[in-house]
């Protein structure tokens, strides 16, 4: 930590922010996953039904394994690509706020009904 | 005084996870915000910085443990499908907010908002979690990413804060209930 210390005072990053990126990015995409998934289950009875991974609950044991499982893949294929890089984050920051941004609209009944 | 055992997993649920990360969010905004932002250097002990790191890997639980019960232990209760020919409704939550044009918004815009926007507080705090921690204060010379760590910790809050005001609507006016009851204390007569 004091090696983070001194860097830090120095105004001079000790660590690449690739694997920050990552990690911000592979959120975006967990999260409009999850959206989406949401989404097409809603509306598509086929992709409903293929979403019941456990009865009880529904499409929503679908939903969320599946937006989980693929946010942690690309935080691992992003993180093991990116973690000694240094990414050009402002673009991926912006990206990622906008796959939230539309993750939260795609999950806002109202809007999902207008498909 | 006694309790059933579907009210006291809604109680664990909403009041034991989901407030106390709404709780330990504002907390944690508050931190964040001023760890990114601050101009002069913070100083902060080793003991200081453990603390954070466990207050984060905390928040980190709660959010997961909130969203597991309530997707796959509260979630199977509320949308049970009540035998033909049911008339009393209260065993049902999903069906008794349903049955009437009154309620049945908590339903068709509460829940089905509040079962999906509540993933994202999980996934955007144990992001946060791991940039702060992996990043400590070197944070600071990562001016675009402290701003997206700042955004999601954000966009947590609300989506915890959404889920939990409508938990609490739905549970009012159809709460969760039944199972074993849980015998909290002997009343006495004054």
């Amino acid at each position: 930590m004091s090696t983070l210390n001194n860097a830090a005072s120095l105004n001079a990053p000790a660590l690449t922010n690739g694997s920050g990126a990552a990690a911000i990015l592979a959120a975006g995409i967990g999260s409009f996953t999850l959206a989406v998934l949401a989404c097409a289950g809603d509306k598509v009875a086929a992709i409903k039904n293929s979403l019941i991974f456990y009865k009880p609950t529904g499409p929503l044991s679908g939903v969320t394994t599946t937006a989980i499982l693929i946010w942690l893949v690309a935080w691992g294929i992003l993180e093991w690509r990116w973690r000694n890089s240094t990414v050009g984050v402002g673009r991926i920051c912006v990206m990622s706020l906008a796959l939230l941004g539309l993750s939260l609209m795609l999950t806002f009944p109202p809007v999902v009904d207008l498909f | 005084m006694e309790i059933t055992a579907r009210a006291l997993w809604t109680l664990l649920h909403g009041l034991g996870f989901g407030a106390l990360y709404l709780l330990a969010c504002s907390g944690a905004l508050v931190q964040i915000y001023r760890f990114t932002t601050s101009a002069a250097p913070l100083e902060s002990t080793p003991g200081q910085e453990r603390f954070l790191r466990f207050y984060l890997c905390a928040m980190c639980v709660l959010a997961w443990a909130a969203v597991l019960t309530g997707a796959y232990v509260i979630y199977r209760w509320y949308r049970a499908t009540p035998p033909p020919g049911t008339t009393d409704l209260s065993m049902f939550p999903q069906h008794l907010l349903m049955s009437s044009p009154t309620t049945i918004g908590w339903h068709s815009l509460g829940m089905e908002w509040k079962e999906h926007v509540a993933w994202f507080a999980p996934i955007s705090i144990t992001m946060v979690a791991f940039v702060l921690i992996r990043y400590g204060r070197d944070l600071k010379n990562h001016q675009q990413l402290r701003a997206a760590v700042l955004s999601f910790a954000v966009v947590s809050f609300v989506s915890a804060g959404i889920a939990g005001f409508f938990g609490a609507m739905i549970n009012k006016y159809a709460p969760v209930q039944g199972g074993p009851t849980i015998q909290l204390s002997q009343g006495g007569e004054k």
